[in-house]
Formats: C-alpha cells, sequence, structure tokens
C-alpha cells in the first residue's frame, strides 16, 4: 500500500523495521527530521533501541563503532559538515570493518556555508572504504537501507555503507512511498550477527596498529571486500526484487539507452528530472538515454562501460568537485570508458542547490552534441 | 613497598614493548588485577596502546578496543549501550593517556560523562605526550621543560599550571573521581575497585612516571612517583559526589628533592639555580597541601 509521506519520515519508518538496538546521531540540517523521528519512536517504545544524545558527530560515528564492535546493530545519519567532522571515524570504522549503516541527506560543504543540496559531501569520502549508495527518489532511499544491512553484515564483506539521499529534494518532499510490515523486513533481514565481538568470554584486541610488514595487506582486503560487495549486492538487490517487487539487483541502471546515440550519466534525484527530459527529447526524435549509478563504492566500472558500449557521446552531471580536475564521477566515467571511443563530457552543476531543470538537463545534451563539455553548467556570469 | 594483592592473576601479560622502568605498563598491570576478567577496555591512541598492541601481538588478556587518539570515551559510550541492550555485565573501562585525556579528548569525555554512561575512565598520567617524543599537554607541571616548551634562553619551559581534569569532571557530576598512584599499588587497585562498581561515570587518574620522558634511571620509576606524592606536587584523593572525602597526608619533604633528581626541570638548578621559578613550583605544592588538607601535623601519625 503506498502511503504519501516525507521522505525522512520513510526513512526512518525503514530504519526502525531494520531494529537497530543503538543509535547515535547529533542533528545537522537538512538531516534532522530523520533522527527527529527516530527519538520519538524510541521515546514512545516503537522501537527497541539505546539511543545516544552525543555531543558531536565526531562522537555519534565513534559512539557508532563502539556499539558495533560489542555485537549491535547500529545507526547513524548526518551531512556536510558533520560527515567532515566524522572523517577520521569513516576510515577507522571501515578499516576495523564495521557494519555501521548511516544515511547521508546529501548537502553541500563550506565555504561559504550553505544548507542545500549537492553531493560534495559523501563523494569526499569515497575513499573512505564506505560502500555507498545513492537513491533517486523516497522509496529507494528507503528500500536501500535494508539492503545496505544486508551487504554490510554480510561475513564475506563487514564494511560500513553510506545510503545517500539527496538533501531537501528528498529529504522534506512528500512522495508515496510503500513501506513493507515489520515481518516483511524480518523475513528479508535475519538479525544481527556479528562476526566478532567484544566478550570478555573470547577476549579479542580489536583496533591493534599495524608495522609496514602488515598494513597494506589490510588495505588490500578492504578493497577486496569492496570488490565482493558488488555480487552482494546484485544478490541483496534481486532478493529484495523477489520479496517486495522493486528490483535492485542492478550497480547501475539504463533508462531508454537501447538505441542511445548521447547517454546522460547521473547520481540521485537528478535521475527522475533527467527521466523526464529524456521523455520530451525523444519526442522531437532525439536518441538520448540515462545510465543512473546505483552503486558509487564499489564503482562499477565494467558495468558502466558495457551500459555504454554502443554510445557515441556521454554527458556526466556532477553534483561536486575534485577542485583542480573537475566531478569525481566525470573522472571515473572516462576512466571506465577509456579506449571505448565515445566522446565523454563532464558537467558540473547544482552545487550548493542552484535548481536544475528539464530545460537545463536538454542543454546540456546539446551542449555535449556539439563537442563542448567538461565545464560548469548554470553559472551566473554577471556576479563572477 | 606494598604487597600488590591478587598476585596470581596476570591478565595484563609479560613481553610488550614498554621502556624498562615504565610507569604506564605497572599502570596497565595494575588495573587488570582490580578489574579482573569480566571487563572491556577501551584504549586511545599512546604510548600504551603502541606497547601493548603491535599487529599480530598482543599483552591484552581482556577484550580490548582501540579506534582513536581522541574518541574513546565515545566508543565506551557506544561499548556501554550496547550491552545494556544485550543485558550483559561486563565492565566497561577507558584508558588513556593525558594528551588524550586533558587535551584532544575533551569534547567526547564531557559528552560521555553529562551524558551519565556507566564507565570508569582511567587517564594513565605521564605528563606529556611520551608517545610522539615528550610533548607538552594540558597535564605538564609548571616549570617542566619538554620538546615543545624547551627551557632556553628566554623561557623557564612550560609556563601553563597543571589543568585541573579531576575537578573539571567532578563538575560534571561524576559520583566517584579519584586520583592515585602506582607508587600505592593497593589504593589504586582500591579506587578502580570502587569505580567501576558506582553505577555512573567515574575518573580515576593515576600517576604514572616516565623514565624516558622525564630524564631518571629506569629503577627509580616507584621512588619518584613516591617522591611527587612526599613532596605534595602529586595529591592521592577522592572526590565523592563532587566533595574531597579522602587525601593521603604526609610529611612534606621541599619540592627540590623531587625536581633536582629529573632532567626536565635540571634547568632549573644548572647553569644556574632559579630560585624564583623554584619558589613557584613550591609555591603549588603548599596549594595543594591547603586545599586537601595533606600536611601531618605533630603527634598525627601516617594514615
Amino acid at each position: 500500500m503506498l502511503e504519501f509521506m516525507e521522505g525522512s519520515h520513510a526513512v526512518a519508518e525503514i530504519v526502525k523495521r531494520c531494529r537497530p538496538q543503538v543509535i547515535a546521531a547529533y542533528p545537522i540540517t537538512p538531516q534532522t527530521h530523520i533522527v527527529e523521528d527516530l527519538a520519538q519512536m524510541v521515546a514512545n517504545c516503537e522501537i527497541d533501541a539505546e539511543y545516544i544524545t552525543v555531543e558531536s558527530e565526531f562522537s555519534a560515528l565513534s559512539a557508532c563503532l563502539g556499539a558495533s564492535a560489542a555485537g549491535s546493530r547500529v545507526y547513524s545519519a548526518t551531512t556536510s559538515q558533520g560527515l567532515a567532522l566524522m572523517f577520521e571515524v569513516c576510515f577507522n570504522a571501515a578499516g576495523m570493518r564495521q557494519p555501521i549503516v548511516m544515511t547521508i541527506a546529501n548537502r553541500s560543504l563550506g565555504a561559504p556555508l550553505s544548507i542545500w543540496n549537492d553531493q560534495q559531501d559523501s563523494i569526499s569520502l569515497r575513499d573512505s572504504g564506505w560502500l555507498q549508495f545513492y537513491a533517486e527518489d523516497n522509496q529507494e532511499a528507503a528500500d536501500l537501507h535494508m539492503i545496505a544491512y544486508k551487504v554490510c553484515e554480510d561475513h564475506d564483506i563487514l564494511l560500513p555503507a553510506f545510503v545517500c539521499f539527496d538533501g531537501f529534494i528528498l529529504t522534506h518532499t512528500y512522495e508515496p512511498v510503500a513501506l513493507p510490515t515489520q515481518e516483511e523486513v524480518d523475513a528479508y533481514l535475519p538479525a544481527f550477527s556479528p562476526y566478532q565481538r567484544l566478550d570478555a568470554a573470547n577476549p579479542l584486541s580489536l583496533g591493534m596498529y599495524a608495522t609496514p610488514e602488515y598494513y597494506m595487506e589490510f588495505r588490500y582486503e578492504v578493497d577486496r571486500a569492496m570488490e565482493r560487495a558488488k555480487q552482494a549486492f546484485i544478490k541483496a538487490g534481486r532478493e529484495f526484487g523477489e520479496q517486495f517487487g522493486r528490483d535492485y539487483s542492478a550497480l547501475v541502471e539504463g533508462y531508454r539507452l537501447e538505441d542511445a546515440d548521447t547517454a546522460l550519466v547521473a547520481m540521485g534525484s537528478i535521475c527522475g528530472t533527467a527521466k523526464d527530459a529524456i521523455d520530451e527529447m525523444r519526442e522531437h526524435g532525439r536518441k538520448v538515454g540515462l545510465l543512473k549509478i546505483r552503486t558509487y563504492r564499489p564503482f562499477p566500472a565494467q558495468e558502466i562501460a558495457d551500459a555504454l558500449k554502443d554510445v557515441s557521446t556521454v554527458a556526466v552531471l556532477d553534483k561536486n568537485i575534485s577542485l583542480g580536475n573537475g566531478g569525481a564521477v566525470g573522472i571515473e566515467v572516462k576512466t571506465a570508458l577509456y579506449g571505448s571511443g565515445a566522446a565523454v563530457y563532464d558537467y558540473i552543476i547544482a552545487l550548493g542547490g542552484r535548481d536544475v531543470r528539464k530545460k537545463d538537463i536538454a542543454a546540456i545534451v546539446d551542449l555535449a552534441e556539439k563537442g563542448k563539455g567538461d565545464m560548469f553548467y548554470g553559472l551566473r556570469t554577471e556576479v563572477l | 613497598m606494598a604487597e600488590v594483592e591478587g598476585g596470581g592473576c596476570e591478565l595484563f601479560s609479560a613481553g610488550h614493548r614498554a621502556c624498562g622502568g615504565c610507569g604506564p605498563a605497572l599502570a596497565a598491570r595494575l588495573l587488570l588485577k582490580a578489574t579482573g576478567k569480566n571487563v572491556i577496555l577501551a584504549a586511545s591512541t599512546g604510548c600504551m596502546e603502541v606497547f601493548s598492541t603491535p599487529y599480530p601481538e598482543t599483552a591484552w588478556g581482556v577484550p580490548w578496543i582501540h579506534s582513536l587518539f581522541e574518541n574513546v570515551a565515545a566508543v565506551a559510550s557506544g561499548i556501554e549501550a550496547s550491552l545494556k541492550r544485550q543485558g550483559r555485565s561486563e565492565k566497561v573501562v577507558c584508558v588513556a593517556g593525558d594528551g588524550a585525556t586533558f587535551d584532544i579528548g575533551v569534547l567526547c569525555i564531557s559528552g560521555a560523562f553529562e551524558r551519565g554512561h556507566d564507565i570508569t575512565y582511567i587517564c594513565y598520567d605521564n605528563e606529556a605526550y611520551m608517545n610522539t617524543g615528550i610533548q607538552r599537554s594540558g597535564a605538564t607541571p609548571y616549570g617542566a621543560s619538554t620538546t615543545t616548551s624547551p627551557a632556553g634562553k628566554c623561557s623557564p619551559g612550560n609556563l601553563h599550571q597543571k589543568k585541573d581534569m579531576p575537578g573539571i569532571l567532578a563538575a560534571h557530576g561524576a559520583p566517584y573521581v579519584a586520583t592515585a598512584s602506582i607508587a600505592y599499588p593497593n589504593d589504586f587497585m582500591q579506587k578502580v575497585e570502587r569505580a567501576i562498581n558506582t553505577p555512573g561515570p567515574c575518573y580515576i587518574q593515576v600517576h604514572t612516571p616516565c623514565c624516558t620522558g622525564w630524564g631518571f634511571e629506569s629503577g627509580e620509576t616507584l621512588n619518584m612517583a613516591k617522591l611527587a606524592i612526599e613532596t605534595g606536587l602529586w595529591v592521592n584523593y577522592e572526590l565523592v559526589n563532587g566533595q574531597v572525602e579522602k587525601a593521603k597526608k604526609v610529611r612534606r619533604k621541599p619540592v627540590e628533592e623531587y625536581l633536582a633528581k629529573q632532567k626536565r626541570f635540571r634547568h632549573l638548578f644548572k647553569p644556574a639555580r632559579q630560585d624564583d621559578m623554584i619558589a613557584n613550583i613550591q609555591a603549588v605544592a603548599d596549594a595543594n597541601a591547603e586545599r586537601f588538607g595533606i600536611d601531618i601535623k605533630r603527634k598525627e601519625s601516617s594514615e
């Protein structure tokens, strides 16, 4: 049954049904509605969890790490400056192989201070060892949390994950969402079974330091787990489809790509706008399609190369910038398509919440087909 | 030297990589004698973490976790919450140096104590960042020369007074706060037992001389700890619900007897004696004696 609700509320409802035993979070716009909803659920005894009202995001993730190591399923949510404050713990949690799931309500990073959406925050953590999943709409945002727990807690993976959805554009927007029942979620997501835990009956030392004789092997193991996470995601996404009828078995998803000459590549809510723009362009005979990236980490390079093997022009929409070298997704798509012969252009869009409309998508397709790209799109030159 | 109780139980094993004469290593051993096996330790980055857990070796016979330098109190908060949810009985104990406690970790400690987690926080205080090469911390005493507060032509060493962390944590409403010294092992162990059996966040700051950082012979560690107490520069006391309950009384010796034995204070005596600095340090000891009432009056015996 579809219910009309806010994106943040949908995420909180799903997180509740995933039965985290410890929640630690610190309020930051536009993540607040999620953690407020969860606090109310705890206050109403709708959820059997410890809720730690930490004094910073740094402590939020540190507390999650401790609780996870002690054997609990944990949850947190943050964005932007809060995620930046967690930087050190992010690398640590991944290196310590704790299967923490954290929602990122994507937001830009200061300076200048901006509370509005882009994807600079999570993308800046791309090398931290966290899986990163991006949602197009609120249904997908909710669903990806269940998949994230399943993938992270797989004993062959044991990595943490960001479930990313665009701040305000999704977090504060009302959409129809199908919420599974508790019994349905329990049938999909088994109770947490830690691979190892802090336990007086079986004392282990966790988080030891490694000399040059051992450090590289630890990093290699994380990288291998990242690679295995592709198959784990596909399997978890397929099982999800079988149970709930919404299939997430693809790391990338094509839209009207079959005969396309030009392909857009994007992540997150902009994919919805792009699909509408493509439908309109198709009505005018333009052979345009979209490739949506669902998993930014692990990066589906081969899947992208396979999906775009027949297109001649690729336009990557980047809601971030690796200052000094263009958009982060564009850089990686170009690497994935190296040698394919396709012309790949990158467009920096929507930074700090700048609105992007269907006409902008169409204009970007025009630019790409004219061979113009690797640029900011939508700059207000009059204020420069 | 008093006999150490619980001698048969060694949960902190020999063969770790601490310097000979390491004060913190002794504190670790005594700590586990006091806690026994039913404990989970959370450690900060620092000397103790490094000398006890070079992968794949560990000296810890109890569950132990190290995450970062400054987050041990937050990690412990999460562990405590998890154990509570699971209905488990292990005690949660943080072990952190003075740099992690007085300086970089204050945010996390303040949060954990304000929230009232049932944890015991042990700060092993060797009065500087020893792991990185003897830099000053908020726990470094006035007048000490460290690599970042060096004595020189126009500086007499560290010019800041030691931060009052026990007072700060007592002000958070901690039910039990204590200072201790490795020179008085039974007292330290009794305080640890009391802390872990007191519900809520408790804090123990244990004085752990560092022969490498302070500059004294490695066989002198316990004597140095004892001299700190006997001069009044370190006071063993308890704060129960914020009130001083018990402070160890002494027949005080002049601070010179403590200072002159350590390289970190050598500049106060050579090349020229700095009477003003020594007087300032004596004033610190006098103020301690006044605040805690530690001076033994005539005809009063040592407690």
